[in-house]
């Protein structure tokens, strides 16, 4: 268990104003200046003045124009929406279980979905893509079902630590089903595939999927975020200040499993983003969470969108895995925080 | 006291009850008298080679792989002070599985007409355990090592590696790929004596050396500051236990492929059954382990006879609802 009490994260408590103004400016700009790039960049490259007009003045005779349009636009916009979901999950993660190797995926999301998908390309794959994405979401929220229902049910109630276990237990469990799913029927491969996380098929249609849960889970996690800080500080910490923690933790958890359940379904298992990027925003702007959700958000984007311009350029015309890429960007990052002293990512 | 005495003796006979029961079965049912008769040396011709070649080699494996896994699990989260600490944390099993996907996509080619695969197989994966432990520890040291920063450390280089492995295996063509995959999720088909044998020593060297470090694991697990403060060089033992852990892991790992739950769940396990002493915790959660990995393997050989399913699929299949009960049951 991470000791969150030590002297050197009560320092840390002391929130940064300047390096929140920093991050939230700087993370901006870099974003936006990665989104344009990531239009402008591709097998057709497209000037960015050509960008701006397609999308402030569309006109659907100019290929070009079609192309920021129909393809490129959806694909940052999902890439932008994606990373800030994972990074705040994580975030949520970290600070409901005050485990610093918790993330998203520990509550039986990502195991529930494959799961579900094992299941499709057994047995149902010819059904739509529509119906894959929502068997995805489904068993992701079945896995997360499951995690919190035996860990309500365990004797003491629901502790960070019962929380941790049961879910990486049920993930074992869930993923062991799915793996032998997957060689029994011969569908590894397509199963790998898809989880290997891809932007490439995101289109209008998946972004109209994902939007309503996008408002929901955003607006959760901000409005949590003062109380996650202080849960953070312990159980009987929050309990003594007044806090009804179950409901936070209930909250939390609904919060993160519609994100990373929604990132899950339409981009396969980006890892690295939900794990990392809280560590790193943390090592910049201190332990309050309501700094670090929003700076967070704008960070996890940025490394997606980011990720995704390499993952089509780096080996074109084929893509490589964008998973594989924010984990290649992200690990010699990571790795400098933690050694820095002092700051204790 | 008396418990203690009575769980070890409990674990002693259900490991011996499931030695018994995995010799019989298999794709080839052989009688209990038989196995008796063949043992004996009267037996036929068949059923020798198949206890002697096939069978015991394998489940000798999986009793010390599982024995390994487990003693190794225990240590880390010992010195980790992490309850989700597991082998996998030092990198083992992104690093042995990096080593098993390159030498199945570059070098696997060239030595399937020696036979190389099963010889050089192992060789990568320990290799490849040792090189992600050891990175991870010269990444995590500065002016010595403290167990978050290890952790965060291995989070990273695990990533790091696991991102490469999928990177090369989505190149693989569907037959490397599944091999891999099998590989992955942990798989102790082709053991033979030559294995069991190269896995061995390390068990009856290592084993003995952990023990002798039970006293300094249970002040290790109170943290840095009570152990210092009990008079123990808190970075140079938590080296050696560093190192001790690798070592029964990598071992374990090379011959039994990426088994991932079990390093978790097994010291989990015996903890809530004798609670938290080493000198008791860690012969119990060996036993466990034991017992756990032979209990699996014995389905995994039988369950979808004649082909079989990797044993790691088994392991959690059937450690997850055990452990999710105790879970449950203990406060």
């Amino acid at each position: 268990m991470v000791d969150e009490t030590s002297p050197t994260a009560k320092q840390q408590l002391r929130s940064k104003p300047m390096a929140v103004i920093m991050i939230m400016m700087a993370g901006t700009i870099l974003l936006i200046c990665a989104i344009v790039l990531s239009m402008s960049l591709g097998a057709a490259n497209i000037t960015p003045g050509t960008v701006w007009q397609a999308i402030f003045a569309y006109d659907d005779l100019l290929t070009e124009h079609q192309i920021i349009h129909e393809i490129r636009l959806p694909r940052v916009v999902g890439a932008v929406l994606v990373g800030s979901f994972l990074a705040v999950s994580g975030a949520l993660m970290q600070g409901m279980t005050r485990n610093a190797l918790a993330e998203p995926s520990i509550i039986g999301i990502t195991d529930g979905a494959a799961l579900a998908l094992a299941i499709m390309f057994a047995f149902f794959s010819s059904v739509s893509y529509t119906g894959f994405l929502f068997a995805a979401f489904i068993g992701a929220g079945v896995g997360t079902a499951l995690v919190f229902l035996v860990g309500s049910l365990a004797k003491g109630g629901l502790t960070p630590a019962k929380l941790a276990l049961a879910g990486v237990t049920i993930g074992a469990f869930l993923s062991a089903i799915s793996s032998g799913i997957a060689i029994y029927f011969d569908v590894a491969q397509d199963l790998s595939f898809w989880f290997a996380g891809g932007l490439a098929g995101m289109d209008w249609h998946r972004l109209q999927l994902i939007l309503p849960v996008v408002v929901i889970g955003m607006v959760i996690a901000l409005w949590l975020a003062r109380s996650i800080t202080i849960l953070s500080l312990g159980k009987d910490v929050a309990q003594g200040l007044g806090q009804r923690t179950g409901v936070v933790r209930t909250m939390g958890i609904i919060a993160v499993m519609l994100m990373t359940g929604a990132a899950v379904a339409v981009a396969g298992t980006i890892g690295f983003i939900g794990l990392v990027i809280p560590h790193i925003t943390r090592a910049f702007v201190g332990l309050d969470y309501r700094y670090i959700v929003p700076c967070s958000a704008i960070l996890g984007s940025l490394l997606l969108v980011v990720a995704d311009i390499v993952a089509r350029l780096v080996n074109a015309p084929y893509e490589t895995p964008v998973g594989a890429i924010t984990a290649l960007i992200g690990v010699p990052f990571f790795l400098y925080l933690a050694r820095r002293e002092g700051r204790g990512v | 006291m008396k418990r203690t005495v009575f769980i070890y003796a409990v674990l002693v006979l259900l490991i011996f009850g499931v030695f018994l029961l995995s010799l019989q079965m298999g794709t080839m049912t052989i009688a209990p008298l038989e196995v008796l008769r063949t043992f004996m040396g009267s037996g036929t011709e068949e059923h020798a080679l198949v206890l002697f070649e096939f069978r015991l080699p394998r489940m000798v494996i999986a009793l010390l792989v599982g024995t390994g896994l487990a003693i190794s699990g225990a240590i880390l989260q010992s010195i980790s002070r992490n309850e989700l600490a597991d082998p996998g944390i030092l990198g083992i099993n992104a690093g042995a599985g990096l080593g098993v996907v390159l030498f199945i996509y570059f070098v696997q080619g060239s030595y399937t007409a020696l036979g190389g695969t099963a010889f050089f197989l192992p060789i990568f994966a320990f290799v490849g355990a040792l090189t992600a432990a050891f990175l991870i520890y010269t990444l995590a040291w500065k002016k010595g090592v403290t167990p978050i920063r290890l952790l965060l450390v291995g989070i990273g280089i695990n990533a790091g590696f696991t991102a490469i492995l999928i990177v090369f295996q989505l190149r693989m063509n569907p037959n490397d790929f599944m091999q891999a995959t099998v590989w992955l999720n942990g798989d102790i088909w082709g053991a033979t004596w030559h294995e069991t044998l190269a896995t061995l020593p390390w068990m009856v060297l290592l084993i003995p050396l952990v023990m002798m470090q039970a006293k300094t694991l249970n002040v290790m697990r109170l943290g840095d500051p009570s152990a210092v403060s009990l008079g123990i060089k808190v970075e140079r033992t938590r080296r050696r236990l560093l190192v001790l852990a690798v070592m029964l892991a990598g071992a374990s790992v090379a011959v039994g492929g990426a088994i991932s739950f079990l390093g978790l769940v097994a010291p989990h396990i015996a903890r809530r059954m004798v609670g938290p002493r080493h000198q008791v915790m860690i012969p119990t959660a060996a036993m466990i382990g034991a017992l756990i990995l032979l209990f699996s393997d014995m389905i995994s050989r039988n369950i979808l006879s004649p082909s079989e399913i990797p044993v790691g699929i088994v392991v959690a299949i059937l450690g997850a609802p055990y452990f999710l009960y105790l879970l449950m049951k203990t406060p």
